[in-house]
């Protein structure tokens, strides 16, 4: 493979060497550098990254506004070795910013390429279907471009569909919304779907029902305290923490900040809590997509959160927006007294297998369960990596990615613990992954916990010394990803030398996730197509940002 | 005729040997609503997920006689409006309202609902439910906790049992026929794209709150 060293590192010379002409200028990012290229050689350069170099996953695309030019950055890497990193910067002009698109290269950049122009007003020449994602079609201006002035009045349409048992079409087919008002979509998704009979013969998520210009409030708050916040209700299913971890790694590397061991254990307890919080909402709102009533296993996964959540109470303060983060380091130490603390939560670690054995029993040892799940919903490996599919749904189909392990950060390469894989690509797969996972995470808080318990008294240092304001270098640029209780969330931040991110842009893993969908369900039954969707575990806070 | 003896409670006790009461037929009904609120099962962002819990055990919002929840709006007479409504979603939020058979009541959970919470500045934010509907009870918290919610709901519950109603106080962004609009700069920019007859709802921005 082109471009790596012996020793496993990337070498970047024989990158730009390969790559020859197409190569303008080198910037460095501080995450990895990155090559400016020319617009109109952007599905070139991406195919021989892709085919020589072993760049398979486009993370994110982030798109912005300069005072003189417009840009569309592609963030490359690899599923094997997700530390190998390459963004590739591409400028166009002011008057008519465009670049050709690279949706023919990564099925991915199809939806990321839409939310670029949506937002940010680039032209992606050569993409199939440039239409807005997350606002309505009839939105004037690009709300994150410089000169938009949103005091403008919008005008939304409701249109109505025609009745389709009224009005069928010529080749028996049907069109019927799902959402966005529906129990099975999980909130305000709306699945526009064309059935023929009983199959869905084509599904379009029609996302943007929860677009709360989560970027655009992290570009008017300061790094130091006031972004903190929000992370916290992007994916809300109570996996705050990570999501916090997110956004604090990302600026902790931008503004060269240490995080004390002492508060890198508490963050990856913390974490982990979050995403066992998160996994019992995936299994419990999935019971009710496969179930269909609020049945037994809905509230035992209830009943388990409530007991998560009163944890993560007692650690942090709050139910499910915790703001216990902080740049370098966390908020507070474990709350007083410790010892009754750290038992409650060896009581819950003591009721975790117990409590994963009557999840088995009921669901994936249940034939109806495996009649509505084994070999239904199939995402191939091949399929998956085309999408930039990561977290569970990943590694539901095999794919061995985890950035806990393999682009390491916190406490969690000094621990002892498994990735989750399964090789069945289907929806029963993923469901396995997930309760797998919680195992795994009880795991890792079990050492946490007992780390906490014997740490010296004097060296408790919940945060290093972090200035009061930050100022990141003018033009600092950074892109880096956690792993979320969904998958990759990264966090893009453009430094413009102020106390405020110039650009933040935030790489969502449910968004790559469901634009996987029609793959899935397109062939099948409508409730596969439901199950398919359940097994997903899209949080619309998450998908729309 | 003897009435099985396990139907019989300390209140028929009370009433003596007349099993009659009087009251105002109106009274009666106001109680019967307040009593057994049927909720529209619907989602929007964080408080949801809060308000499943509510649903859920441990808090069983069930106890209280408003605990269950209807999918179909047809069927219920509570919404809980659980989160920020941006401006995609009003226009379906409130034909769900409309659909939705009279009496009904509205609870906006969390302060998304109140004045778009932490996310008023956004571009695409409406800015509180009350733009769109009318609203009984705000229960504040971002989100609010299930207690929270279930005080709430007990509040509108008596509110009903007495009779009270709310007032709609607001001047609510209406769905209106694109042909109906005043005429404006934006409209004919969008004529080609929208036919007069499409019910659309148009934001004016810099008039909210």
């Amino acid at each position: 493979m082109i471009g790596v060293s012996k020793n496993g590192t990337l070498d970047y010379a024989k990158l730009e060497k390969m790559l020859g002409d197409l190569v303008l200028q080198k910037e460095d990012h501080v995450n990895a550098p990155a090559f400016v290229i020319r617009p109109d050689a952007v599905e070139e350069t991406l195919t021989l990254l892709k085919d020589e170099a072993g760049f398979d996953h486009l993370s994110c695309v982030t798109a912005q506004e300069y005072e003189d030019r417009f840009e569309s950055i592609y963030h490359l890497r690899k599923y094997d070795s997700p530390q190998h990193e390459l963004g590739i910067v591409v400028p166009s002009p002011k008057s008519n910013p465009w670049n050709q698109s690279a949706s023919s290269v990564f099925r991915t950049a199809d939806w990321h390429e839409r939310e670029a122009y949506d937002l940010v007003g680039i032209n992606y020449v050569g993409h199939p279907d440039l239409r807005r994602i997350l606002l309505p079609d009839t939105w004037q201006g690009h709300p994150l471009s410089l000169d938009y002035d949103q005091n403008k009045p919008q005008i939304i349409t409701l249109q109505e569909h025609e009745n389709p048992l009224q009005h069928t079409l010529d080749d028996n087919t049907m069109f019927i919304n799902i959402g966005p008002h529906h129990p099975a979509t999980h909130g305000v998704l709306h699945l526009k779907t064309v059935l023929d009979g009983e199959h869905v013969v084509a599904v379009d998520p029609d996302i943007g029902y929860l677009h709360r210009c989560e970027e655009q409030m992290a570009q008017g708050l300061n790094y130091r305290y006031q972004i903190m916040p929000y992370p916290d209700r992007w994916d809300y299913a109570s996996a705050g923490l990570l999501n916090e971890w997110a956004y604090a790694r990302a600026a902790e590397d931008l503004g060269n900040l240490e995080v004390p061991e002492y508060a890198e254990i508490l963050r990856t307890m913390g974490a982990e809590l979050c995403r066992i919080c998160a996994h019992f909402l995936a299994v419990g709102t999935f019971a009710l997509d496969i179930y269909g009533d609020f049945t037994a296993i809905f509230m035992y996964a209830m009943r388990d959160r409530e007991i998560v959540q009163s944890i993560l109470e007692d650690l942090t303060g709050q139910r499910m927006m915790f703001n216990y983060f902080r740049l370098g380091g966390v908020v507070w130490d474990l709350p007083e007294p410790r010892n009754e603390f750290l038992s409650k939560i060896q009581t819950f670690l003591d009721a975790v297998p117990a409590g994963i054995q009557e999840y088995s029993d009921l669901m994936t040892s249940n034939e109806i369960f495996q009649l509505r799940c084994v070999d239904i919903g199939i995402l191939s490996p091949d399929v998956a990596r085309q999408y930039g599919v990561t977290g569970p749904v990943a590694r539901g189909s095999g794919i061995d990615y985890d950035l806990r392990r393999d682009d390491p950060y916190g406490y969690y390469s000094n621990l002892d613990w498994d990735v989750v894989t399964e090789d069945g690509c289907d929806i029963y797969s993923r469901f396995l992954v997930r309760l797998g996972e919680v195992e795994q995470s009880a795991k890792i808080i079990q050492q946490c916990v007992s780390l906490l318990e014997s740490w010296p008294e004097d060296d408790r240092i919940i945060q290093s010394n972090v200035p009061r304001t930050i100022k990141p270098p003018a033009d600092a640029e950074i892109y880096r990803a956690v792993e979320a209780a969904k998958g990759e969330l990264g966090i893009y931040i453009r430094s413009d030398g102020t106390q405020q991110p110039a650009r933040f842009k935030i790489r969502s893993p449910c968004f790559s996730n469901l634009s996987t969908l029609s793959e899935m369900a397109e062939g099948g039954l409508v409730p596969d197509l439901i199950a398919a969707l359940g097994s997903l575990d899209i949080v619309l806070g998450e998908v729309d940002r | 005729m003897t009435v099985d003896p396990r139907l019989n409670s300390r209140l028929r006790e009370a009433f003596g040997s007349s099993p009659f009461i009087l009251t105002k037929f109106d009274s009666f009904m106001d109680w019967v609503r307040g009593s057994s609120l049927f909720l529209l099962q619907f989602g929007i962002a964080c408080c949801s997920i809060e308000m499943m819990h509510t649903f859920a055990v441990k808090h069983d919002l069930d106890r209280f006689g408003a605990g269950v929840p209807r999918a179909s709006p047809r069927q219920a007479d509570l919404m809980i409006v659980p989160g920020t409504i941006v401006s995609k979603f009003a226009p379906r939020m409130r034909r769900v309202y409309d659909q939705m058979p009279e009496p009904k009541f509205v609870v906006g959970m969390g302060s998304c609902t109140i004045s778009g919470g932490p996310f008023h500045k956004g571009y695409n934010v409406v800015k509180g439910v009350e733009e769109i509907l009318p609203v009984d009870i705000h229960v504040p918290g971002c989100p609010p906790r299930p207690e929270a919610l279930v005080y709430g709901i007990v509040k509108l519950q008596e509110r009903i049992i007495s009779g009270q109603r709310s007032p709609v106080t607001v001047d609510p962004y209406e769905l209106e026929k694109f042909g109906d609009l005043d005429t404006h700069e934006l409209i004919e920019q969008l004529a080609d794209q929208i036919s007069e007859n499409d019910l659309v709802m148009r934001y004016n921005w810099s008039d909210s709150p």
